[in-house]
């Protein structure tokens, strides 16, 4: 059962691994119980990442946006939550200034295996179509063998200064 | 209380090759007090001013950073001071010009105008170095000692509303400016890593 459970979930070391691939060196973050213990925890401890704590998810759109005028590649991880919250920093700081601003979001109370829009969660179900409104590419990392992708998705955006959203359907396993 | 110019063409005095992140009426205010490559105006979403100025003291920690806020812009992202604080900056300098009002946005109070005190949010939030300043004079004498002052530091302006008519934004933070904004950046980070 415990086997089970696990198989079900992300590793967290080969979401880590997949940042660091595509040259990221700073996460800035607000904890989120979907990725707490797996990712976010792991990434505090690892030296070849800065952790940057904020206090608001937009706080992290911003920052995020600001080292990409750097060369300084950085991601923001959050829950759905608090990408809802941070919606106007991604209208006008990610989208209508063309920033590369790349989004880790948890996503709390998704049924595993479940696509997101059919999800019995308003919060989960809504996700998507409000990222397809406001015109941000984003994908569904639901397995394993789905976590190349993020590294693609982080290069992709920098490479077309465009804002992506990663969305992980299931729970991060340390 | 000051003319919000005047406070600003101080700062501009010892601004250097500082990078200067600016919002609303200061923005168009200090296009013209102190117009430089490095200005850049942070109008797309408010209240992230300061934090934009964190990420820039984070990606350059070489440059100085100065950010000129406004009470109305930090009131949205109070939670900022402790982040900034918490990442502690020594490079950043943060001003907040407070005249108690939404002044781009037909002049209607803050809440808590005349009760809130921003330094001592920036002093409980942990900056390391907070002060307030309410006529030029004074201004002049001890910003030189403040701008030096271990950092984060953080200054409290006390302006007049002085809105222009007609601001116009395309001209602060259309994409024409923000590639202005990475082209002088570009051209100051070749020349830093040239002179090193």
């Amino acid at each position: 059962m415990e086997q089970a459970i696990a198989r079900s979930q992300l590793s967290g070391s080969s979401i880590i691994a997949a940042i660091k691939q595509a040259q990221v060196r700073t996460v800035v973050a607000l904890p989120d119980i979907t990725t707490s213990a797996g990712l976010l925890w792991p990434l505090s401890r690892d030296e070849e990442l800065r952790l940057i704590r904020v206090c608001k998810e937009d706080e992290g759109i911003t920052i995020c946006s600001a080292l990409s005028y750097c060369d300084h590649r950085a991601i923001m991880s959050m829950q759905q939550t608090g990408l809802f919250d941070s919606l106007n920093a991604v209208r006008g700081i990610a989208v209508e200034y063309k920033h590369p601003v790349c989004m880790l979001v948890g996503l709390l109370g998704k049924e595993p295996g479940v696509p997101t829009e059919q999800s019995k969660k308003y919060s989960v179900r809504v996700v998507e179509p409000v990222l397809r409104a406001m015109e941000v590419d984003h994908l569904v990392i639901e397995t394993d063998a789905d976590i190349p992708k993020i590294t693609t998705a982080i290069n992709r955006a920098y490479e077309v200064s465009r804002p992506v959203v990663i969305l992980f359907g299931t729970r991060v396993r340390p | 209380m000051m003319v919000r110019a005047q406070a600003l063409a101080e700062i501009a005095k010892l601004r250097g090759d500082a990078l200067v992140v600016a919002v609303y009426s200061s923005a168009f205010e200090w296009l013209e007090v102190s117009p430089h490559p490095l200005n850049f105006l942070a109008v797309g979403a408010m209240g992230q001013a300061a934090t934009n100025a964190l990420g820039f003291a984070i990606g350059l920690p070489d440059k100085r950073i100065i950010v000129l806020d406004g009470d109305g812009s930090l009131l949205m992202n109070l939670g900022t001071l402790v982040t900034i604080a918490n990442v502690a900056p020594e490079n950043l300098t943060h001003f907040v010009g407070y005249n108690g009002c939404y002044e781009a946005n037909g002049e209607h109070p803050i809440p808590g105008r005349d009760v809130v005190s921003f330094a001592g949010f920036a002093r409980s939030a942990g900056y390391k170095t907070v002060t307030e300043f309410r006529d030029v004079a004074t201004m002049a004498q001890e910003l030189p000692a403040f701008m030096e002052a271990p950092g984060p530091r953080f200054a409290t302006l006390f302006v007049q509303p002085s809105i222009k008519p007609e601001l116009d934004y395309a001209l602060v933070h259309g994409e024409a400016a923000r590639k202005r904004f990475a082209a002088g950046l570009a051209e100051d980070r070749a020349r830093l890593a040239a002179s090193r």
